[in-house]
């Protein structure tokens, strides 16, 4: 396993005080926070900065990552001292609660199991009320077992269809000795018609189980389109830059169009311009309600490829000698 | 922060395993005080501020905020809110009305992005 460096993780020197290094934490969460960025990484920034905060907030667990030593280097190959963790005692409250399979095996070496042991009897209470916890008001709930979240990428064609995919969940599981896994979990979930980006599939009983008794929890699958090469997607509607030739938005045309649900003839009226935007009804997401599918029009000028298109080109600069698109612009022709 | 789990999908149906069937959380699907709860791992009361500092509106009927805890509905939409709004509050300690801020940015910044992805900005950094 490699060494963790916490204090370069979070930008302080290996003396820094406490407020500083809480200052430091909270800056950058705020830059990484999953729900917030939109940097590449965050999400796994944002794990191993919450792993460092874990340590190093902690004065129990700081001094005794200290005892390390500060001659290791990030990513070196690292194991636990002999006798680690003999003279250190870590207080309950500290511990990391049902996330456990978001920590390093750099940190589950040095603070996890070691107590997650002596008390895996509570693993139920850490299973379901944690996200109470957070708030600090403890344990009143003793329900069903958590619920768990996937976000799923589809096809915009698979909500036109519906379909049915495979999908593969990687779960944290924490045995008897307190040791985390992950297993992996196959299912097969139907897709339905007119489903929307950002809308939830509750699978009930598909979360984690439940401590004793209770019903297991549910799993709730966000829904996600893979960005399509050429349909943008605006809640039920879909849109489609249409590019057409000058002469069809000049003299109107029917043109062939691709949607989602099947390639459609669209009738370019006459005297379009570019940005003319045109819908057909009910053509967007199926639903009870559809939404509606809009094509935006782009004329694409042919290229000036040989001496005889540039010649037709010139003609037609003398036969439009008065056109000036730039007319609105407020500059001499 | 609920486990958050990482998906690969495939188009290959495994023919072994049973096909699920869910409920999409759409306008006829809301989720009770109870459901939003248990889904965002947080406790109804945490929910039921929620509402009274604004930031979530329950859907039943327009004198909802008067009703009954008992008879609030939640839709998908705002289950993603009261999630988001717990794991900030939790992971970056700001209180109620921060949060209500920051959600109400993020609003903002993803229309102003959707909204520059439909211009297709490349087309106007041709040169000349």
């Amino acid at each position: 396993m490699e060494y963790k460096d916490y204090y370069k993780i979070m930008g302080v020197a290996r003396d820094a005080s406490q407020d500083e290094i809480k200052r430091a934490y909270r800056k950058l969460a705020r830059k990484y926070h999953p729900d917030v960025s939109k940097e590449p990484r965050a999400e796994a920034r944002f794990k191993e900065l919450g792993e460092a905060y874990e340590v190093l907030k902690d004065p129990e667990k700081r001094v005794a990552y200290d005892q390390l030593g500060a001659n290791w280097k990030a990513n070196q190959e690292f194991h636990p001292p002999p006798g680690w963790n003999a003279g250190f005692e870590f207080s309950e409250r500290d511990f990391p609660g049902g996330d456990a399979s978001q920590y390093s095996d750099f940190f589950e070496s040095l603070f996890g199991h070691a107590f997650r042991s002596a008390q895996a009897g509570r693993a139920g209470a850490r299973e379901s009320g944690r996200g109470a916890a957070g708030f600090g008001s403890g344990q009143t709930f003793h329900a069903p077992g958590e619920d768990h979240y996937a976000k799923v990428m589809v096809d915009l064609e698979d909500s036109y269809m519906g379909a049915t995919r495979t999908i593969t969940l990687q779960v944290p599981e924490v045995d008897a000795h307190g040791h985390v896994s992950t297993r992996e979990r196959t299912l097969n979930v139907v897709i339905p018609r007119g489903i929307r980006a950002k809308q939830y599939i509750r699978l009930a009983g598909q979360g984690a189980p439940a401590p004793g008794q209770g019903k297991r929890g549910d799993l709730y699958l966000e829904i996600e389109f893979r960005p399509h090469p050429y349909y943008r997607v605006e809640g039920a509607d879909v849109y489609l830059d249409l590019p057409i030739a000058p002469w069809e938005a000049a003299l109107g045309a029917t043109v062939k169009v691709p949607t989602p649900g099947g390639a459609v003839e669209l009738k370019v009226p006459p005297g379009s311009a570019t940005g003319r935007k045109l819908r057909l009804k009910g053509r967007g997401i199926p639903a009870k309600t559809p939404g509606d599918f809009f094509v935006v029009l782009r004329t694409e000028p042919p290229p000036a490829a040989d001496e005889a298109d540039k010649a037709f080109y010139r003609t037609m600069a003398e036969q439009f000698k008065s056109f000036n698109p730039r007319a609105g612009l407020g500059v001499e022709a | 922060m609920t486990a958050e789990n990482e998906v690969t999908t495939s188009r290959q149906r495994q023919p072994d395993i049973p096909k699920l069937s869910g409920i999409v959380l759409d306008e006829e699907h809301l989720l009770t005080l109870t459901e939003i709860s248990q889904a965002c791992a947080v406790q109804t009361g945490y929910i039921i501020e929620l509402v009274d500092e604004g930031l979530l509106i329950p859907e039943s009927g327009p004198e909802s905020r008067q009703e009954e805890p008992h008879f609030w509905r939640f839709t998908g939409e705002q289950m993603r809110r009261a999630r988001v709004a717990s794991r900030l509050q939790g992971d970056l300690g700001i209180n109620l009305a921060g949060v209500a801020l920051a959600l109400q940015l993020l609003d903002e910044i993803e229309e102003l992005r959707e909204r520059l992805e439909a211009l297709s900005i490349d087309d106007w950094d041709r040169p000349g």
